[in-house]
């Protein structure tokens, strides 16, 4: 739980800057029977990219990475869209399910393919996932060829952009996704296996751990979440944009996942961290609107909080620069630990 | 005698659990060869640490030419004239000899390199050493041995009053030994005190003066080389190990239980070879190393393929293709290569020690946490395991402490072979009693092992049969009765078992 507290620390002191900023910024309503406030659409808008890190903390965690999530979201987000614009009618909700189950199932395929290159031909992971991320992009292309495809479908609309006990369905299939990969890595002995083919791979294959199989299913499952990322995504605004949708994603999710405390050598891994450093990313773009800063410093803005963010993270920084003035007690870690318990 | 150039008192070094050092009193004269003895964990390196500025002490005192000194990193200690060359060779082969020996500290003329002038040099300095080579061609072009010497021309011009030899001779042949040992007695002769580490008694012997002996981080004895036999330096080496021992001493008598293991012209990246291990064996493999006793034991536990030959395992025969494979029959391999192959650091003693269970089981039946607490209190106590915290993190265990977590890793399945590969090489000496304890307690209850070692004192002491291994090749299969020691084993091993 310690090593979340700063991670957390964080995450509070940004949303703190915001309540400055903007009167009523925790202020959660009902209205039509959905719950509305900036804390939910930072969970809401958030959404894609908490699945698609939790998805890259597994293969962190392996001591690999993979950089072809961006090309996966288009590509499932593609695939479902033209799926969806064949159909008779685009509101059947079996013919929308079809194009979900069809477009996962891609997004499933290519992540085997990944882990195929990385564990069976033995590339190294960020070789072999550049590949997807380069090539993924054209494929996406393919599918829509060229095109941006425009669809009007209620069913699948819900995924990224309905409602479902008051609560925003992305939120809901975070929730979902949350709660089956700590299921199965902390219950279930996944989570063992991984850190340890991620902390040293020939001990583990001579301990009897089948790492190829592992490593594949890794790299499935975190397309998957890509892929479903690319479902909310593109539902959200109900079209397909190949060149555009999730563009960028890989870096955020690396980040977020870096940020949570999961170290890209390896090993150890935390899904509490990943869910919070990825809060952390989108709290931050949303801080950046509601402070005003200029569009075009945006982004130079948003790398000088994560810098900052790193350095605050690692303790050698920490140790060389508040070893002269922390003398008593640190304050900052209860503090944290408290929130901890909130998030 | 002449006064000390280096003087070290009540030296001591302690890491988290282990007293490294204990107030080691050490000294070296000026133009002397001095022997450091000691068995592995003696503190011999860390001694060496402790004098190049590697690692800081934590009591005691060092005078270098009766200053007192404290270096903070092994730059200053070069500085200061304590000059080190390590067993691998640090330089840059696709350098020339020349840059090897000035590099970082290039004779300069207004920033620019003084070639000639550097080259000039560097052939003084080898003179100086006894060696003509030609200094414009890349290191590479030469011998290993000529390489050593490059290393040891670096380190001398660096003024050097103290030079530190840590088994230089390790990867040497005979002939390059002895063009060494020239270039050593004429180091000598200049005045400069040489502390020389080798495992090999009979080099000590040749050219060492004098020597100390360390064992468990606490000094023997400083003796002069020719008034100390080799037995007495191997007895003092040793130790109370030789009487902690003496119970296990009675050998034991040859197996006639079922036959567990039956390889018949196995081969791979050894030769095909041929070997029988019953129920209840202790069946050692002796060797020089690289002799292909690791090779044998990655064989059968199916770590490496097979590319000739048969196995059968409790009577079936079967083709070894992955580890999981050989676990599936009862085989279990603790590798001698704790880090790389043992190891997964990050994780505490506990997941460390039932990882094998739990990927016997696969990832969807997760031990239960309460068998695991059990499992893991067992072993703790069983195998003396300290600190005895299952959370801790196995990195900070010390060396022989991770070792038995390694070992109760598999002894959790209950193998029916337990392939051991120099389980006691690099840890203490009491861990290393209870593990050769510990073996033979798991043949009296039926299990077989497979156990390599080194030592061959080891070897006799705990094993029903021995094989031989040369060359990777296995040379002969020997019973262990009254007619075996230690001489006739490694006279097997340098003939090459032809009689």
């Amino acid at each position: 739980m310690k090593r979340l507290a700063w991670p957390a620390g964080i995450l509070v002191a940004l949303l703190l800057v915001n309540l400055i900023f903007t009167d009523h910024f925790f202020q959660i309503e009902i209205k039509d029977g959905h719950l509305y406030g900036s804390l939910i659409d930072i969970f809401r808008f958030g959404a894609p990219l908490i699945l698609v890190a939790l998805g890259m903390t597994l293969v962190i965690a392996t001591k690999g990475i993979d950089l072809s999530v961006g090309s996966v979201v288009a590509i499932a987000g593609a695939m479902a869209c033209l799926q969806i614009s064949t159909l008779p009618s685009q509101d059947s909700i079996g013919g929308v399910l079809g194009a979900i189950g069809i477009a996962l199932g891609l997004a499933v395929a290519l992540g085997v393919g990944n882990g195929f290159l990385v564990a069976i031909v033995g590339i190294q992971p960020i070789i072999a996932t550049l590949i997807l991320m380069v090539a993924g992009r054209g494929l996406a292309q393919l599918i829509t060829d060229g095109q941006i495809i425009t669809i009007n479908s209620d069913p699948y609309k819900l995924i990224g952009g309905g409602y479902w006990l008051t609560l925003p369905f992305g939120i809901i299939i975070v929730a979902v996704v949350l709660a089956l990969i700590a299921f199965v890595t902390r219950r279930l002995a996944l989570g063992l296996l991984i850190e340890s083919v991620g902390g040293n791979a020939e001990a583990s294959r001579l301990s009897g751990i089948r790492s190829h199989g592992l490593l594949i299913v890794v790299y499935a499952f975190c397309a998957l979440c890509a892929g479903i990322a690319g479902l909310m995504i593109s539902s959200n605004v109900s079209s397909a944009d190949g060149n555009n949708a999730g563009l960028w994603i890989e870096l955020d999710a690396i980040l977020a996942v870096v940020i949570g405390g999961t170290s890209l050598a390896g090993g150890r891994f935390s899904l509490g961290g990943t869910v919070l450093g990825a809060l952390i990313i989108q709290t931050l773009t949303t801080t950046i609107y509601s402070l005003g800063v200029p569009p075009e410093t945006t982004l130079l803005f948003k790398a000088l909080v994560v810098t900052i963010v790193c350095l605050l993270q690692s303790p050698a920084f920490r140790a060389k620069v508040f070893r002269s003035r922390r003398k008593p007690a640190p304050p900052t870690v209860p503090a944290g630990e408290k929130v901890t318990v909130r998030t | 005698m002449a006064e000390a150039i280096l003087r070290m008192t009540g030296i001591g070094k302690e890491f988290p659990g282990v007293r490294a050092l204990d107030g080691v009193d050490f000294r070296l004269l000026p133009g002397e060869v001095h022997a450091l003895m000691g068995e592995n964990g003696a503190g011999k390196s860390t001694l060496i640490k402790v004098l190049t500025g590697v690692y800081s002490i934590d009591s005691g005192e060092i005078e270098l030419a009766g200053d007192r000194v404290a270096f903070t990193g092994p730059l200053e200690a070069q500085k200061a004239g304590i000059s080190t060359v390590y067993q691998e060779v640090n330089l840059c082969p696709n350098l020339s000899v020349a840059e090897n020996v000035f590099i970082g500290r290039e004779p300069r003329r207004f920033g620019r390199i003084r070639w000639r002038e550097m080259r000039r040099r560097a052939a003084e300095l080898l003179t100086r050493l006894d060696l003509a080579i030609d200094v414009a061609k890349p290191l590479s072009h030469y011998s290993l041995a000529i390489q050593q010497m490059v290393a040891i021309a670096r380190a001398i011009d660096v003024d050097a009053r103290v030079l530190i030899l840590d088994e230089p001779t390790s990867s040497l042949d005979a002939g390059e030994v002895a063009q060494l040992f020239r270039v050593m007695r004429r180091l000598k002769e200049q005045g400069i005190a040489i502390l020389f580490v080798s495992h090999f008694l009979d080099q000590i012997y040749e050219i060492a003066d004098r020597m100390t002996i360390l064992r468990n981080g606490r000094l023997v004895g400083e003796y002069v080389t020719a008034e100390l036999p080799q037995v007495e330096l191997v007895g003092k080496m040793i130790g109370r190990e030789l009487a902690e021992l003496e119970r296990l001493d009675e050998r034991p008598p040859a197996r006639t239980s079922d036959t567990l293991v039956e390889a018949t012209e196995l081969g791979g990246r050894v030769a095909p070879f041929s070997l029988t291990i019953r129920e209840g064996e202790v069946v050692g493999l002796a060797g020089l190393l690289g002799s292909g006793r690791t090779e044998i034991a990655r064989l059968l536990f199916g770590a490496d393929h097979a590319a000739t030959g048969t196995l059968r395992i409790g009577g079936d025969q079967v083709t070894l293709r992955t580890p999981r494979g050989a676990m599936a029959r009862g085989v279990a391999f603790c590798s001698e290569n704790r880090r790389e192959e043992g190891l997964i650091p990050e994780l505490t003693v506990r997941e460390n020690l039932i990882l094998a269970l739990q990927a016997r089981r696969g990832w969807s039946r997760p031990v239960p946490r309460k068998k695991q607490d059990e499992l893991v209190a067992k072993y703790i106590k069983a195998l003396n395991i300290r600190p005895d915290n299952p959370e801790m993190l196995i990195r900070n265990l010390s060396g022989g402490n991770q070792q038995k977590v390694l070992l109760a890793r598999w002894l959790i399945l209950e193998p029916r072979l337990l392939i051991l590969d120099e389980p006691t090489r690099g840890i203490d000496v009491g861990a290393k009693a209870e593990i050769q304890k510990l073996v033979v307690e798991l043949s009296d209850g039926g299990m077989a092992v497979l156990f390599i070692s080194a030592e061959l004192d080891e070897v006799l002491r705990l094993s029903h049969k021995v094989a031989v291994l040369r060359d990777r090749r296995l040379v002969a299969e020997l019973p262990n009765d009254d007619t075996l020691t230690t001489d006739v084993l490694m006279e097997t091993i340098a003939s090459g078992g032809a009689k």
